[in-house]
């Protein structure tokens, strides 16, 4: 583990460089030479036993600074690399030069949430992955760290300026109800109402945000950012309905044909969890990581003093999964008090699909590895709690026809760890209770609803988009879907196509 | 909405409530339920089965024991307070149809569960011979709403205040071996539940449960309730709450129920029993 830098070495750091380059005409050379700036963050031992933010955000010398490493290439790969294609280049340039208002404007031409992205985005496989500097310096994670100054711009607007409502157009007449309140649902939600239709948001919880409130922890994405895009929403006029499930409350024929909706929008997420279905799995003291996470942050049980929800004591604890999911319920777990927390693994750290910052930080912060290992079995004491695991190691097999190199158990190689608490964060499939309340709803065979490429399903008037249609995938691909679905619903709506 | 209109105490830790929820009174069918929350911050949510409902005042009406800390501080809520949240109606309902004579069996607080299954199975034409139990006379609830909706009512206490001194499954044996039951349905405490579905199983008379266990979405999201159900993990919340009573695990759901037991009787210091909402 490297030594990590103290914020005001960071912060030194910037100055001192922001002096340098300020008045210069910066070349190619000189840009590439500029060192990365490193992410201030709490120290690991500290926040080991806070729910606070881990990472701090840069200052404003290092947003300026990080924002000039980028090249301003003609081609702009980055962009390409952006689910949402946001022109990067452009509010880089505009960060550099201190412009800040102008650089989050431009992000938001094309991305609702900026200050969540930034946070909670894969840059490494996205933009960051085909920046030119990145691939200059043969590393991906020293490409320009765009998310990081993404997350300052955003930051600062919501922190210093008032954020505007934006401007909406005469009333059309038509209502759209949006199922889920994820970030599929409040993109589609913004902009329909940008528009000037009626929106009214259904959720199932008692708090809107979806994953991003119930899922992630607050240690990575404070819940007062989402809060506030919600109130941003609401200023707009959007209605929320709390508490509804439709398909049980009311079903989707209900809100079409006796609630007078034009059309619907459904963006449930996958809410499904996945587990091994291994002998034991049932047992006292095994939480999948939806219900460990849903425990602790909608439900705020690490607030033991003043919550009712109760959360598992436990001392040692094996996390199953690599992504990002397996990461929260491991470094929540820490948390929460565990003194001993294991990630179980299938692969190597090379395959985890978790954000590498998130896989950073949990080393940083003492969570142990066990790769190339999984789970055949948990094994229970005689009142039916959990006592250990136990796994079999595995090995990197020949590289298959897609170039990946796929595990392959090594026989006899069974091992035991004793442990009191097992989360399998093996990820989410569909939830299907939209599909078996409604008919003619037509899903594939992992239960994702179809839809074309406008997001239209197989009911007229009906829509879908985010992670009921893609499987789990990421917040920015569930709000560039809603983006697309507000588009098309719009458009059948005015052309009378409803 | 939420609004309680009426609330009445059934016996000595027993409430009846009638609360305004429009949306759940048109859509909730027999064996359905809702989950509530009192706190939005702090409160747990914490699953009730639908009693009642009515379509006219557009209310559903909840019976519960006032055993831990949710459903003690709902117990002191009064006719005008709300519930900041009520979500429902939720679950499978249940699969009513005309199958001859039905024994519907309900333990304590479990009667009134089993009564819209006891009103719909008649409602369908079948005999209702209701097994209604408690542990002494006082605690006895529903008997005149059970005796409204069944041919026949046998009362069963533990002590034998009222109706007979027996365990419910005394008299379920006998109509067993009868052969009268062509289906049974229980609802009470899991023990109970479980030694239902044992009385019921050397005669393969079709035995229903329904179950409730610990929650915290009540969508299919957390997977919290699931239980052991003839080898298969089921979620309780979204492909129950009823199952086959003769091929479910209850030792392990009992276990699971138990999850944060220790730690809860030392949450809620004044909760008497030391039992949690799920073990109700
Ligand atoms: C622990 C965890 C960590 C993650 N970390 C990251 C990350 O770092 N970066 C990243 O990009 N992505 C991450 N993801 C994935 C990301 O959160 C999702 O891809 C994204 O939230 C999907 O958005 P959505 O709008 O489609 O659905 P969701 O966010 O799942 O929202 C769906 C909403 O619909 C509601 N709902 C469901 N059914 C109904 C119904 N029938 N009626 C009414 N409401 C209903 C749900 O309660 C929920 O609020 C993570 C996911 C998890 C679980
Ligand atoms: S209560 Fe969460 S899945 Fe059933």
């Amino acid at each position: 583990m490297s030594h990590i830098r103290t914020f005001s070495e960071l912060e030194q750091e910037a100055i001192k460089i922001y002096n340098e380059i300020k008045d210069k005409d910066l070349k190619p050379k000189d840009r590439m030479a500029i060192p990365q700036m490193d992410m201030p963050s709490q120290d690991p031992i500290i926040r080991g036993k806070n729910q606070q933010e881990v990472a701090l955000g840069y200052t404003k010398e290092q947003a300026m600074v990080e924002a000039a490493r980028c090249l301003q290439c003609k081609s702009a790969p980055c962009i390409n690399g952006c689910p949402v294609s946001i022109n990067i280049p452009k509010f880089l340039e505009e960060a550099a030069k201190g412009e800040f208002q102008k650089s989050v404007d431009v992000i938001k031409e094309s991305s609702l949430l900026p200050a969540i992205c930034g946070r909670v985005c894969p840059q490494e496989s996205q933009c960051m992955e085909e920046c030119t500097v990145g691939k200059s310096l043969k590393d991906k994670m020293k490409s320009v760290a765009i998310g990081r100054v993404e997350r300052f711009v955003a930051d600062l607007e919501r922190e210093t300026s008032e954020v505007k409502t934006p401007e909406i157009k005469p009333s059309t007449g038509f209502k759209v109800a949006v199922v889920g309140s994820g970030p599929a649902g409040l993109t589609v939600a913004a902009d329909l109402r940008k528009d000037g239709h009626e929106v009214e948001i259904f959720e199932a919880f008692h708090k809107p945000g979806g994953v991003m409130i119930y899922g992630i922890p607050e240690f990575r994405l404070p819940k007062a950012i989402v809060e506030k895009e919600i109130e941003t929403l609401k200023s707009m006029g959007v209605k929320f309905h709390m508490n509804f499930l439709v398909g049980r409350t009311r079903t989707i024929e209900d809100l079409m044909e006796k609630d007078g909706f034009n059309a619907v929008f459904i963006g449930s997420g996958a809410g499904l969890p996945k587990f091994m279905n291994i002998p034991g799995e049932n047992l006292v003291g095994v939480f999948s990581a939806n219900e460990y996470l849903t425990r602790s942050n909608l439900m705020k049980a690490y607030d033991k003093e003043r919550v009712d929800t109760p959360i598992y004591h436990s001392k040692k604890v094996a996390v199953l999964g690599g992504g990002n999911v397996a990461m929260d319920a491991a470094r929540m777990a820490l948390r929460l008090g565990a003194e001993e927390v294991n990630v179980i693994y299938r692969r190597t750290k090379n395959e985890m699909p978790a954000r590498a910052e998130e896989i950073e930080h949990a080393e940083e912060e003492g969570i142990k590895f066990h790769f190339l290992s999984n789970p055949v079995q948990i094994l229970g004491d005689e009142t039916g709690r959990v006592k250990a695991i136990e796994c079999l190691k595995y090995e990197l097999g020949e590289p298959d026809a897609s170039g990946r190199r796929s595990p392959i158990a090594i026989k006899g190689s069974e091992f035991v760890m004793e442990m009191d608490t097992i989360i399998p964060a093996l990820g989410n499939a569909s939830n299907p209770l939209i599909k078996q309340t409604t008919e003619d709803l037509i899903t594939n065979k992992w239960g994702n609803i179809t839809v074309d490429e406008n997001k239209r399903t197989s009911i007229k008037g009906v829509y879908a988009g985010g992670d009921i249609v893609l499987g789990a995938a990421t917040v920015i691909l569930a709000m560039g879907e809603g983006r697309i679905a507000a588009k098309t619903i719009s458009e059948d709506l005015l052309n009378n196509k409803l | 909405m939420n609004r309680i209109i009426a609330k009445e105490q059934l016996s000595a830790d027993v409430y009846k409530m009638e609360i305004e929820a429009p949306y759940i009174a048109e859509s909730r069918k027999a064996g359905q339920f809702i989950i509530l929350q009192i706190d939005n911050d702090f409160g747990e949510r914490i699953p009730l089965t639908i009693a009642d409902a009515s379509l006219e005042r557009k209310t559903i009406t909840i019976i519960f024991q006032a055993v831990g800390k949710t459903t003690i501080h709902l117990s002191k809520l009064n006719v005008g307070d709300k519930i900041t949240n009520l979500l429902g109606p939720l679950g499978t309902p249940t699969k009513i149809s005309n199958v001859g004579t039905v024994v519907c069996v309900g333990g304590g607080i479990g009667v009134a569960p089993m009564h819209p299954i006891a009103q719909a199975y008649k409602a369908a034409g079948n005999r209702v011979i209701s097994i209604i139990g408690a542990r002494n006379k006082d605690l006895l609830i529903m008997e005149k709403e059970i005796k409204k909706c069944s041919d026949e009512v046998i009362i069963c206490t533990d002590d034998g205040s009222y109706g007979r001194k027996d365990l419910v499954t005394a008299p379920l044996k006998e109509l067993c071996e009868q052969g009268i039951p062509s289906e049974v349905v229980a609802i009470g405490p899991p023990i109970m539940m479980k030694f239902v579905s044992e009385t019921t199983r050397p005669f393969n008379v079709h035995t229903m449960v329904s179950l409730n266990t610990i929650m915290v979405d009540g969508t299919g999201m957390c997977g919290g309730c699931r239980v052991t159900v003839g080898n298969e993990t089921k979620f309780v919340c979204v492909d129950g709450p009823e199952f086959d009573g003769h091929k479910v695990d209850f030792d392990n759901m009992m276990l699971r129920q138990k999850s944060y037991k220790n730690q809860e009787d030392h949450a809620t210091h004044k909760c008497r029993i030391g039992l949690n909402e799920g073990e109700k």
